[in-house]
Protein backbone atom coordinates (compact mmCIF):
# COMPACT_ATOMS: atom_id res chain seq x y z
CA UNK A 1 0.00 0.00 0.00
CA UNK A 2 1.48 3.49 -1.38
CA UNK A 3 1.06 6.25 1.33
CA UNK A 4 2.26 9.86 -0.09
CA UNK A 5 3.86 12.01 2.36
CA UNK A 6 1.00 13.97 4.52
CA UNK A 7 2.12 17.29 3.65
CA UNK A 8 2.34 16.41 -0.05
CA UNK A 9 -1.04 14.94 0.40
CA UNK A 10 -2.34 17.87 1.91
CA UNK A 11 -1.35 20.66 -1.53
CA UNK A 12 -3.96 21.00 -3.34
CA UNK A 13 -3.59 20.58 -7.00
CA UNK A 14 -3.21 23.45 -9.13
CA UNK A 15 -6.37 25.10 -10.84
CA UNK A 16 -4.48 25.18 -13.92
CA UNK A 17 -4.04 22.17 -14.66
CA UNK A 18 -7.85 21.26 -15.15
CA UNK A 19 -7.82 23.94 -17.43
CA UNK A 20 -5.10 22.48 -19.31
CA UNK A 21 -6.61 18.93 -19.68
CA UNK A 22 -10.20 21.38 -21.18
CA UNK A 23 -8.41 23.19 -23.57
CA UNK A 24 -6.19 20.08 -24.92
CA UNK A 25 -8.03 18.28 -28.08
CA UNK A 26 -9.67 21.28 -28.83
CA UNK A 27 -9.15 23.11 -32.18
CA UNK A 28 -9.11 26.73 -33.08
CA UNK A 29 -8.67 28.21 -29.14
CA UNK A 30 -7.43 31.10 -28.66
CA UNK A 31 -5.20 30.98 -25.01
CA UNK A 32 -5.12 33.81 -23.34
CA UNK A 33 -3.96 31.60 -20.63
CA UNK A 34 -0.38 31.16 -21.39
CA UNK A 35 2.36 32.20 -18.96
CA UNK A 36 5.07 32.69 -21.44
CA UNK A 37 6.23 34.80 -24.27
CA UNK A 38 5.27 34.71 -27.75
CA UNK A 39 8.50 35.34 -29.09
CA UNK A 40 11.02 32.98 -29.91
CA UNK A 41 14.39 33.11 -27.61
CA UNK A 42 16.89 35.89 -29.65
CA UNK A 43 18.70 33.50 -32.35
CA UNK A 44 21.87 34.74 -31.13
CA UNK A 45 21.30 33.16 -27.57
CA UNK A 46 20.06 30.04 -29.38
CA UNK A 47 22.90 30.27 -31.19
CA UNK A 48 25.70 30.78 -28.06
CA UNK A 49 23.47 27.61 -26.13
CA UNK A 50 24.39 25.29 -29.93
CA UNK A 51 28.06 26.65 -29.84
CA UNK A 52 28.32 25.16 -26.34
CA UNK A 53 27.20 22.15 -27.20
CA UNK A 54 29.16 21.93 -30.34
CA UNK A 55 32.17 22.46 -28.66
CA UNK A 56 31.31 19.88 -25.91
CA UNK A 57 30.32 21.73 -23.25
CA UNK A 58 28.04 19.60 -21.75
CA UNK A 59 29.71 18.55 -18.54
CA UNK A 60 28.30 19.82 -14.83
CA UNK A 61 29.67 23.36 -13.87
CA UNK A 62 30.82 24.37 -10.21
CA UNK A 63 27.55 24.56 -7.87
CA UNK A 64 27.05 27.78 -7.88
CA UNK A 65 27.01 28.07 -11.82
CA UNK A 66 29.70 29.07 -14.59
CA UNK A 67 32.30 31.50 -13.10
CA UNK A 68 32.09 33.46 -16.53
CA UNK A 69 27.88 34.23 -16.01
CA UNK A 70 28.59 35.29 -12.26
CA UNK A 71 31.06 38.06 -12.91
CA UNK A 72 28.59 38.70 -16.54
CA UNK A 73 25.61 39.23 -14.21
CA UNK A 74 27.43 41.07 -11.45
CA UNK A 75 28.32 43.49 -13.65
CA UNK A 76 24.68 43.51 -15.25
CA UNK A 77 23.50 44.19 -11.76
CA UNK A 78 26.08 46.90 -11.32
CA UNK A 79 25.62 49.15 -14.32
CA UNK A 80 21.64 48.39 -14.84
CA UNK A 81 20.86 49.43 -11.38
CA UNK A 82 23.95 50.32 -9.34
CA UNK A 83 23.64 47.31 -6.89
CA UNK A 84 26.95 45.40 -5.96
CA UNK A 85 27.12 42.06 -5.62
CA UNK A 86 30.46 39.49 -5.19
CA UNK A 87 30.07 36.92 -7.61
CA UNK A 88 32.26 34.85 -5.82
CA UNK A 89 29.97 34.29 -2.91
CA UNK A 90 26.75 36.86 -3.57
CA UNK A 91 25.14 35.01 -6.67
CA UNK A 92 23.53 31.58 -7.23
CA UNK A 93 22.78 30.16 -10.63
CA UNK A 94 19.01 28.73 -10.30
CA UNK A 95 16.83 26.53 -12.39
CA UNK A 96 14.26 29.28 -12.43
CA UNK A 97 12.74 31.29 -10.39
CA UNK A 98 11.18 28.23 -8.90
CA UNK A 99 14.04 26.66 -7.93
CA UNK A 100 15.46 29.90 -6.50
CA UNK A 101 12.17 30.55 -4.34
CA UNK A 102 12.24 26.65 -3.32
CA UNK A 103 15.46 27.09 -1.81
CA UNK A 104 15.16 30.26 -0.11
CA UNK A 105 12.33 29.23 1.48
CA UNK A 106 13.91 26.05 2.60
CA UNK A 107 17.07 27.63 3.49
CA UNK A 108 15.58 30.00 6.28
CA UNK A 109 12.38 28.98 7.77
CA UNK A 110 12.08 26.74 10.47
CA UNK A 111 9.10 24.52 11.21
CA UNK A 112 5.96 27.65 12.73
CA UNK A 113 8.18 30.06 11.08
CA UNK A 114 5.60 32.64 9.58
CA UNK A 115 5.53 33.78 5.83
CA UNK A 116 3.56 36.67 4.85
CA UNK A 117 2.55 36.49 0.98
CA UNK A 118 0.30 38.84 -0.45
CA UNK A 119 -2.23 36.75 -2.46
CA UNK A 120 -3.23 36.42 -5.79
CA UNK A 121 0.02 35.47 -6.57
CA UNK A 122 2.23 32.70 -8.43
CA UNK A 123 1.08 29.77 -7.82
CA UNK A 124 3.80 27.80 -6.47
CA UNK A 125 4.79 30.07 -3.59
CA UNK A 126 2.13 28.68 -1.11
CA UNK A 127 2.58 25.43 -1.43
CA UNK A 128 6.65 25.98 -1.99
CA UNK A 129 5.97 27.70 1.63
CA UNK A 130 4.45 24.89 3.05
CA UNK A 131 6.42 22.37 2.04
CA UNK A 132 9.42 24.13 3.40
CA UNK A 133 7.12 24.03 6.77
CA UNK A 134 6.05 27.86 6.56
CA UNK A 135 3.56 29.14 8.19
CA UNK A 136 1.60 30.96 5.83
CA UNK A 137 0.18 34.04 6.39
CA UNK A 138 -1.63 35.34 3.56
CA UNK A 139 -2.19 38.98 2.83
CA UNK A 140 -5.26 39.50 0.32
CA UNK A 141 -4.71 42.72 -1.81
CA UNK A 142 -8.24 42.45 -3.25
CA UNK A 143 -9.04 45.63 -0.95
CA UNK A 144 -6.55 47.67 -2.24
CA UNK A 145 -6.43 47.38 -5.95
CA UNK A 146 -4.04 43.81 -5.34
CA UNK A 147 -1.95 46.22 -3.97
CA UNK A 148 0.03 45.87 -0.27
CA UNK A 149 -1.11 48.07 2.22
CA UNK A 150 1.13 48.79 4.28
CA UNK A 151 -1.18 49.50 7.23
CA UNK A 152 -2.67 45.86 6.73
CA UNK A 153 1.00 44.64 6.12
CA UNK A 154 1.94 45.56 9.78
CA UNK A 155 -1.34 44.20 11.40
CA UNK A 156 0.17 40.78 10.36
CA UNK A 157 3.56 40.59 11.28
CA UNK A 158 4.41 38.50 14.49
CA UNK A 159 6.99 37.77 16.83
CA UNK A 160 7.11 34.93 14.30
CA UNK A 161 7.18 35.85 10.94
CA UNK A 162 10.60 35.71 9.38
CA UNK A 163 9.84 36.14 5.53
CA UNK A 164 7.69 38.43 3.18
CA UNK A 165 7.55 36.81 -0.38
CA UNK A 166 7.22 39.92 -2.86
CA UNK A 167 6.69 39.64 -6.71
CA UNK A 168 6.54 42.91 -8.96
CA UNK A 169 5.48 43.42 -11.00
CA UNK A 170 3.00 40.86 -10.97
CA UNK A 171 1.79 37.50 -11.88
CA UNK A 172 -1.00 37.77 -12.38
CA UNK A 173 -2.65 41.16 -11.42
CA UNK A 174 0.22 43.06 -13.62
CA UNK A 175 0.46 44.95 -10.39
CA UNK A 176 3.60 46.60 -9.91
CA UNK A 177 4.79 49.97 -7.14
CA UNK A 178 6.74 53.23 -7.74
CA UNK A 179 9.60 53.95 -5.31
CA UNK A 180 7.10 55.10 -2.00
CA UNK A 181 5.24 52.63 -2.06
CA UNK A 182 8.46 50.59 -1.78
CA UNK A 183 9.79 52.71 0.67
CA UNK A 184 6.67 52.49 2.89
CA UNK A 185 6.74 48.40 2.71
CA UNK A 186 11.05 48.82 2.95
CA UNK A 187 9.96 50.67 6.60
CA UNK A 188 7.94 47.62 7.79
CA UNK A 189 10.41 45.01 6.66
CA UNK A 190 13.56 47.14 8.69
CA UNK A 191 11.43 47.73 12.04
CA UNK A 192 10.43 44.19 12.26
CA UNK A 193 13.84 42.63 10.90
CA UNK A 194 11.89 40.87 7.86
CA UNK A 195 13.52 39.05 4.91
CA UNK A 196 11.95 39.69 1.68
CA UNK A 197 12.24 37.47 -1.20
CA UNK A 198 11.47 39.41 -4.27
CA UNK A 199 10.83 37.55 -7.34
CA UNK A 200 11.31 40.24 -10.02
CA UNK A 201 11.18 38.41 -13.47
CA UNK A 202 8.61 40.57 -14.83
CA UNK A 203 11.30 43.49 -13.69
CA UNK A 204 11.91 44.55 -17.18
CA UNK A 205 8.20 44.68 -18.16
CA UNK A 206 7.02 47.83 -16.37
CA UNK A 207 5.54 50.53 -18.39
CA UNK A 208 4.92 53.40 -16.63
CA UNK A 209 7.89 53.91 -14.67
CA UNK A 210 11.20 52.83 -13.80
CA UNK A 211 11.45 49.64 -12.26
CA UNK A 212 12.95 49.64 -8.74
CA UNK A 213 14.31 46.11 -7.75
CA UNK A 214 13.65 45.68 -3.73
CA UNK A 215 17.70 45.52 -2.78
CA UNK A 216 17.96 49.05 -3.76
CA UNK A 217 16.25 50.44 -1.26
CA UNK A 218 17.66 51.83 1.73
CA UNK A 219 19.67 49.04 3.52
CA UNK A 220 17.22 46.43 1.94
CA UNK A 221 20.41 44.75 0.55
CA UNK A 222 21.51 42.73 3.39
CA UNK A 223 17.85 41.58 3.72
CA UNK A 224 16.80 41.00 0.51
CA UNK A 225 17.00 37.45 -1.62
CA UNK A 226 16.71 39.00 -5.22
CA UNK A 227 15.42 36.46 -7.90
CA UNK A 228 15.55 37.14 -11.24
CA UNK A 229 16.29 35.33 -14.40
CA UNK A 230 16.10 34.83 -18.54
CA UNK A 231 12.58 33.46 -19.17
CA UNK A 232 10.48 36.41 -19.32
CA UNK A 233 12.91 39.17 -20.28
CA UNK A 234 14.77 36.80 -23.43
CA UNK A 235 11.72 34.44 -24.14
CA UNK A 236 13.99 31.74 -22.28
CA UNK A 237 11.12 29.53 -20.63
CA UNK A 238 12.26 26.37 -21.28
CA UNK A 239 16.03 26.78 -20.80
CA UNK A 240 15.28 26.85 -16.97
CA UNK A 241 18.02 29.45 -16.09
CA UNK A 242 17.63 32.45 -13.25
CA UNK A 243 19.84 33.51 -10.19
CA UNK A 244 19.46 34.34 -6.56
CA UNK A 245 21.34 37.47 -5.45
CA UNK A 246 21.63 37.21 -1.29
CA UNK A 247 24.03 38.01 0.82
CA UNK A 248 26.60 35.42 1.89
CA UNK A 249 25.27 33.77 4.41
CA UNK A 250 21.87 33.35 2.57
CA UNK A 251 24.22 32.06 -0.71
CA UNK A 252 25.78 29.74 1.06
CA UNK A 253 22.77 28.01 3.01
CA UNK A 254 20.67 27.93 -1.01
CA UNK A 255 24.21 26.95 -2.26
CA UNK A 256 23.92 23.66 0.31
CA UNK A 257 20.28 22.79 -0.48
CA UNK A 258 20.76 23.05 -4.46
CA UNK A 259 24.38 20.74 -4.38
CA UNK A 260 22.27 18.29 -3.54
CA UNK A 261 19.02 18.41 -5.13
CA UNK A 262 19.90 20.42 -8.29
CA UNK A 263 24.15 19.77 -8.51
CA UNK A 264 24.11 22.69 -11.05
CA UNK A 265 21.75 24.68 -13.50
CA UNK A 266 21.38 23.11 -16.91
CA UNK A 267 25.56 23.95 -18.61
CA UNK A 268 23.57 24.72 -22.03
CA UNK A 269 21.07 27.49 -20.82
CA UNK A 270 23.79 28.90 -18.68
CA UNK A 271 25.82 29.49 -21.49
CA UNK A 272 22.54 30.87 -23.13
CA UNK A 273 22.47 33.37 -20.03
CA UNK A 274 25.84 34.77 -20.57
CA UNK A 275 24.98 35.51 -24.13
CA UNK A 276 21.51 37.23 -23.01
CA UNK A 277 22.91 39.15 -20.10
CA UNK A 278 25.75 40.08 -22.02
CA UNK A 279 23.86 41.42 -25.39
CA UNK A 280 19.94 40.93 -25.16
CA UNK A 281 19.13 43.80 -24.05
CA UNK A 282 17.75 45.24 -27.68
CA UNK A 283 15.81 42.41 -27.98
CA UNK A 284 14.45 42.92 -23.86
CA UNK A 285 13.52 46.51 -25.94
CA UNK A 286 11.69 45.52 -28.83
CA UNK A 287 9.46 43.07 -26.70
CA UNK A 288 8.61 45.72 -24.49
CA UNK A 289 7.55 48.35 -27.15
CA UNK A 290 5.13 45.05 -28.30
CA UNK A 291 4.09 44.59 -24.77
CA UNK A 292 2.73 47.93 -24.25
CA UNK A 293 0.50 48.36 -27.33
CA UNK A 294 -0.96 45.27 -26.49
CA UNK A 295 -1.34 46.61 -22.80
CA UNK A 296 -2.98 49.58 -23.78
CA UNK A 297 -5.48 47.40 -26.40
CA UNK A 298 -6.76 44.63 -23.58
CA UNK A 299 -6.93 47.36 -20.88
CA UNK A 300 -9.19 49.12 -23.46
CA UNK A 301 -11.57 46.67 -25.03
CA UNK A 302 -11.83 44.85 -21.34
CA UNK A 303 -13.20 48.33 -19.66
CA UNK A 304 -15.14 49.08 -23.15
CA UNK A 305 -16.87 45.16 -23.05
CA UNK A 306 -17.60 45.92 -19.59
CA UNK A 307 -15.07 43.75 -17.65
CA UNK A 308 -13.83 46.54 -15.46
CA UNK A 309 -9.66 46.17 -15.24
CA UNK A 310 -7.16 48.77 -13.94
CA UNK A 311 -4.31 49.74 -16.54
CA UNK A 312 -1.55 47.00 -15.83
CA UNK A 313 1.47 48.49 -15.07
CA UNK A 314 3.93 45.47 -15.50
CA UNK A 315 4.32 41.75 -16.84
CA UNK A 316 1.72 40.65 -19.51
CA UNK A 317 -1.13 40.10 -17.36
CA UNK A 318 -4.78 42.32 -17.09
CA UNK A 319 -6.78 40.90 -14.52
CA UNK A 320 -9.89 42.22 -14.95
CA UNK A 321 -13.28 41.80 -12.63
CA UNK A 322 -15.87 39.51 -14.51
CA UNK A 323 -18.62 40.19 -11.52
CA UNK A 324 -20.88 42.74 -13.82
CA UNK A 325 -21.42 39.66 -16.12
CA UNK A 326 -22.81 37.24 -13.06
CA UNK A 327 -20.61 34.17 -13.71
CA UNK A 328 -18.26 33.14 -11.14
CA UNK A 329 -14.26 33.37 -12.74
CA UNK A 330 -14.68 29.49 -13.06
CA UNK A 331 -17.98 29.24 -14.70
CA UNK A 332 -16.98 32.48 -17.28
CA UNK A 333 -13.91 30.52 -18.39
CA UNK A 334 -15.42 27.24 -18.87
CA UNK A 335 -18.15 29.18 -21.00
CA UNK A 336 -15.68 31.41 -22.95
CA UNK A 337 -13.82 28.52 -23.82
CA UNK A 338 -16.89 26.47 -24.58
CA UNK A 339 -18.66 28.74 -26.35
CA UNK A 340 -16.02 31.10 -28.12
CA UNK A 341 -13.12 28.59 -28.15
CA UNK A 342 -10.72 31.62 -25.43
CA UNK A 343 -9.22 30.29 -22.81
CA UNK A 344 -8.26 32.54 -19.47
CA UNK A 345 -7.46 31.30 -16.35
CA UNK A 346 -10.16 31.73 -13.47
CA UNK A 347 -8.57 34.56 -10.87
CA UNK A 348 -8.98 32.02 -7.49
CA UNK A 349 -6.27 29.57 -8.99
CA UNK A 350 -3.59 32.06 -7.90
CA UNK A 351 -5.50 32.04 -4.32
CA UNK A 352 -7.17 34.08 -2.23
CA UNK A 353 -8.63 37.48 -3.54
CA UNK A 354 -8.97 36.37 -7.11
CA UNK A 355 -12.56 35.08 -6.66
CA UNK A 356 -14.24 37.47 -9.42
CA UNK A 357 -11.36 37.93 -11.37
CA UNK A 358 -9.99 36.02 -14.36
CA UNK A 359 -6.28 36.21 -15.53
CA UNK A 360 -5.53 37.47 -19.30
CA UNK A 361 -2.35 37.21 -20.95
CA UNK A 362 -1.51 38.98 -23.64
CA UNK A 363 1.65 37.13 -25.02
CA UNK A 364 -0.19 36.45 -27.77
CA UNK A 365 -0.12 38.54 -31.07
CA UNK A 366 -1.88 41.95 -31.50
CA UNK A 367 -4.08 40.47 -34.69
CA UNK A 368 -4.75 37.12 -32.70
CA UNK A 369 -5.37 39.01 -29.36
CA UNK A 370 -7.95 41.57 -31.18
CA UNK A 371 -9.83 38.65 -32.44
CA UNK A 372 -9.91 37.31 -28.68
CA UNK A 373 -11.33 40.43 -27.65
CA UNK A 374 -13.84 40.58 -30.18
CA UNK A 375 -14.81 36.89 -29.03
CA UNK A 376 -15.09 37.71 -25.66
CA UNK A 377 -17.28 40.74 -26.39
CA UNK A 378 -19.54 39.08 -28.11
CA UNK A 379 -19.36 36.56 -25.38
CA UNK A 380 -20.29 39.05 -22.48
CA UNK A 381 -22.82 40.36 -24.77
CA UNK A 382 -24.68 37.36 -25.34
CA UNK A 383 -24.79 36.94 -21.73
CA UNK A 384 -26.10 40.36 -20.90
CA UNK A 385 -29.45 38.75 -20.36
CA UNK A 386 -27.90 36.29 -17.36
CA UNK A 387 -26.46 39.70 -15.73
CA UNK A 388 -29.78 41.39 -15.30
CA UNK A 389 -31.51 37.95 -14.00
CA UNK A 390 -28.53 37.44 -11.42
CA UNK A 391 -28.70 40.45 -10.06
CA UNK A 392 -31.80 41.93 -9.54
CA UNK B 1 9.23 53.69 -38.16
CA UNK B 2 6.32 55.20 -37.05
CA UNK B 3 4.45 52.61 -35.06
CA UNK B 4 1.58 53.42 -36.34
CA UNK B 5 2.57 52.48 -39.67
CA UNK B 6 3.91 49.21 -38.84
CA UNK B 7 0.52 48.37 -37.62
CA UNK B 8 -1.30 49.70 -40.54
CA UNK B 9 1.00 47.72 -42.69
CA UNK B 10 0.08 44.60 -41.17
CA UNK B 11 -3.47 45.32 -41.06
CA UNK B 12 -4.45 48.30 -42.90
CA UNK B 13 -8.28 48.16 -41.60
CA UNK B 14 -7.38 48.52 -38.04
CA UNK B 15 -9.94 50.86 -36.86
CA UNK B 16 -9.16 54.50 -35.50
CA UNK B 17 -10.32 53.64 -31.89
CA UNK B 18 -8.16 50.02 -31.74
CA UNK B 19 -5.07 51.91 -33.10
CA UNK B 20 -5.81 54.94 -30.50
CA UNK B 21 -6.28 52.92 -27.59
CA UNK B 22 -2.84 50.62 -28.82
CA UNK B 23 -0.79 53.81 -29.16
CA UNK B 24 -2.23 55.60 -26.36
CA UNK B 25 -3.43 58.72 -28.99
CA UNK B 26 -6.55 60.26 -29.35
CA UNK B 27 -8.83 59.00 -32.50
CA UNK B 28 -8.81 62.63 -33.73
CA UNK B 29 -4.68 62.26 -33.63
CA UNK B 30 -4.69 58.93 -35.22
CA UNK B 31 -7.02 60.35 -38.13
CA UNK B 32 -4.91 63.36 -38.73
CA UNK B 33 -1.92 61.68 -38.50
CA UNK B 34 -3.36 58.67 -41.19
CA UNK B 35 -4.28 61.69 -43.53
CA UNK B 36 -0.89 63.16 -43.55
CA UNK B 37 0.82 60.28 -44.17
CA UNK B 38 -1.68 59.85 -47.08
CA UNK B 39 -0.98 63.53 -48.45
CA UNK B 40 2.49 63.33 -48.23
CA UNK B 41 2.29 59.96 -50.02
CA UNK B 42 3.69 58.05 -46.86
CA UNK B 43 0.71 55.37 -47.15
CA UNK B 44 0.07 54.72 -51.31
CA UNK B 45 -2.90 52.66 -50.57
CA UNK B 46 -4.99 50.13 -49.24
CA UNK B 47 -5.22 46.64 -50.76
CA UNK B 48 -6.63 43.52 -50.19
CA UNK B 49 -3.83 40.48 -50.09
CA UNK B 50 -5.64 37.86 -52.21
CA UNK B 51 -4.46 34.12 -52.37
CA UNK B 52 -5.95 32.87 -55.66
CA UNK B 53 -5.30 29.27 -55.11
CA UNK B 54 -8.28 29.31 -52.40
CA UNK B 55 -11.06 30.53 -54.83
CA UNK B 56 -13.64 27.79 -55.71
CA UNK B 57 -12.40 28.16 -59.22
CA UNK B 58 -8.76 29.19 -58.70
CA UNK B 59 -8.20 31.03 -62.40
CA UNK B 60 -5.24 29.80 -64.32
CA UNK B 61 -3.12 33.30 -64.03
CA UNK B 62 0.76 33.46 -64.30
CA UNK B 63 3.11 35.49 -62.74
CA UNK B 64 6.65 35.97 -64.02
CA UNK B 65 9.61 37.71 -62.74
CA UNK B 66 11.72 38.99 -65.10
CA UNK B 67 15.02 40.12 -65.05
CA UNK B 68 15.95 42.92 -67.67
CA UNK B 69 19.87 44.14 -67.95
CA UNK B 70 19.85 47.83 -69.82
CA UNK B 71 21.81 50.84 -70.61
CA UNK B 72 21.59 53.39 -68.24
CA UNK B 73 21.06 56.97 -70.28
CA UNK B 74 23.30 60.14 -69.80
CA UNK B 75 20.59 62.36 -68.26
CA UNK B 76 17.51 60.46 -66.96
CA UNK B 77 20.00 57.01 -65.72
CA UNK B 78 17.54 54.32 -65.75
CA UNK B 79 14.47 56.60 -64.66
CA UNK B 80 13.46 56.69 -68.41
CA UNK B 81 14.20 52.91 -69.15
CA UNK B 82 12.09 51.68 -66.47
CA UNK B 83 8.59 53.90 -66.88
CA UNK B 84 8.77 52.70 -70.48
CA UNK B 85 8.28 49.30 -68.69
CA UNK B 86 6.48 50.08 -65.73
CA UNK B 87 4.24 52.19 -67.38
CA UNK B 88 2.37 48.85 -68.89
CA UNK B 89 -0.50 47.98 -66.84
CA UNK B 90 0.67 44.25 -66.75
CA UNK B 91 3.73 45.30 -64.77
CA UNK B 92 2.73 44.77 -60.97
CA UNK B 93 5.95 45.84 -59.78
CA UNK B 94 9.17 46.84 -60.89
CA UNK B 95 12.48 47.37 -58.72
CA UNK B 96 15.91 48.37 -59.60
CA UNK B 97 18.59 46.30 -58.43
CA UNK B 98 21.97 45.81 -57.69
CA UNK B 99 23.49 42.74 -58.49
CA UNK B 100 23.55 40.81 -62.22
CA UNK B 101 21.10 42.56 -63.79
CA UNK B 102 19.51 46.23 -63.59
CA UNK B 103 15.54 45.90 -62.97
CA UNK B 104 13.69 43.08 -61.82
CA UNK B 105 9.98 43.41 -63.39
CA UNK B 106 6.55 41.75 -62.10
CA UNK B 107 4.34 40.91 -64.42
CA UNK B 108 0.61 38.88 -64.12
CA UNK B 109 -1.32 37.11 -67.27
CA UNK B 110 -3.92 35.08 -68.28
CA UNK B 111 -0.96 32.47 -69.25
CA UNK B 112 2.37 31.64 -69.99
CA UNK B 113 1.69 32.92 -73.65
CA UNK B 114 0.96 36.57 -72.42
CA UNK B 115 4.21 36.93 -70.73
CA UNK B 116 6.06 35.47 -73.63
CA UNK B 117 4.58 38.02 -75.68
CA UNK B 118 4.95 40.80 -73.57
CA UNK B 119 8.56 40.02 -73.18
CA UNK B 120 9.12 39.46 -76.90
CA UNK B 121 6.83 42.54 -77.92
CA UNK B 122 7.33 45.10 -75.84
CA UNK B 123 10.09 44.59 -73.54
CA UNK B 124 12.68 42.65 -75.67
CA UNK B 125 12.47 44.92 -78.79
CA UNK B 126 13.41 48.43 -76.28
CA UNK B 127 16.56 50.24 -77.67
CA UNK B 128 18.73 49.83 -74.17
CA UNK B 129 17.40 46.27 -73.47
CA UNK B 130 20.36 44.50 -73.53
CA UNK B 131 19.00 40.84 -72.32
CA UNK B 132 16.00 39.87 -70.17
CA UNK B 133 15.42 36.15 -68.25
CA UNK B 134 12.03 35.38 -67.27
CA UNK B 135 10.94 33.03 -64.30
CA UNK B 136 7.72 31.63 -63.62
CA UNK B 137 6.42 31.66 -60.12
CA UNK B 138 4.94 27.74 -59.56
CA UNK B 139 3.82 28.40 -55.53
CA UNK B 140 3.14 31.74 -53.65
CA UNK B 141 4.45 31.13 -49.92
CA UNK B 142 4.02 34.69 -48.58
CA UNK B 143 2.63 37.45 -50.31
CA UNK B 144 3.28 41.47 -48.61
CA UNK B 145 3.89 39.41 -45.14
CA UNK B 146 1.32 37.11 -45.17
CA UNK B 147 1.33 33.45 -44.65
CA UNK B 148 -0.22 31.82 -47.15
CA UNK B 149 0.59 28.35 -45.65
CA UNK B 150 -0.55 26.92 -43.10
CA UNK B 151 0.21 29.01 -39.53
CA UNK B 152 3.18 27.94 -37.81
CA UNK B 153 2.48 25.96 -35.07
CA UNK B 154 2.45 27.55 -31.70
CA UNK B 155 4.61 25.45 -29.52
CA UNK B 156 3.78 26.56 -25.97
CA UNK B 157 1.30 24.83 -23.74
CA UNK B 158 -1.98 26.59 -24.20
CA UNK B 159 -1.94 27.08 -20.46
CA UNK B 160 0.66 27.56 -18.49
CA UNK B 161 0.78 29.51 -14.77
Amino acid sequence: MIEISDTVASLKPSGIREFFDLVMGMDDVISLGVGEPDFATPWHIREAAIQSIEDGFTNYTSNKGMTELRNALSEHLDSEHNLNYDPEDEILITTGVSEGMDIAMRALLNPGDEVIIPTPCYVSYLPTAKMAGGKVKILNTAKNDFKIDHNQLEELISPRTKLLVLNYPSNPTGVTYGKQELDKIAELVRKHELIVISDEIYGHLTYNHEHYPFPTLESMREQTIFLNGYSKSCAMTGMRIAYAAAPPKIIAAMNKIHQYTMLCAPTTSQFAAVEATRHGADAIKEMKGEYERRRNLVHNRLNEMGLDCPLPEGAFYAFPSVKKTGFEPEDFCRKLLAEHSVAAVPGDAFGPGGETHIRISYATGFQKLREALSRMEEFVNEHSAHTAGSTG
Amino acid sequence: MDKLLELLEENGRLPVKELAAALEMSEEEIREKIQDYEKNGVIKGYRAVINRRNLPEPPDSVTGLIEVDIAPQPDTGFDEIAREIYDHPEVKACYLCSGDYDLLVRIEAENLNEIAEFVSRELAPLKNVHKTESHFMLKTYKEAGVNFEAPSQDRRLSISP
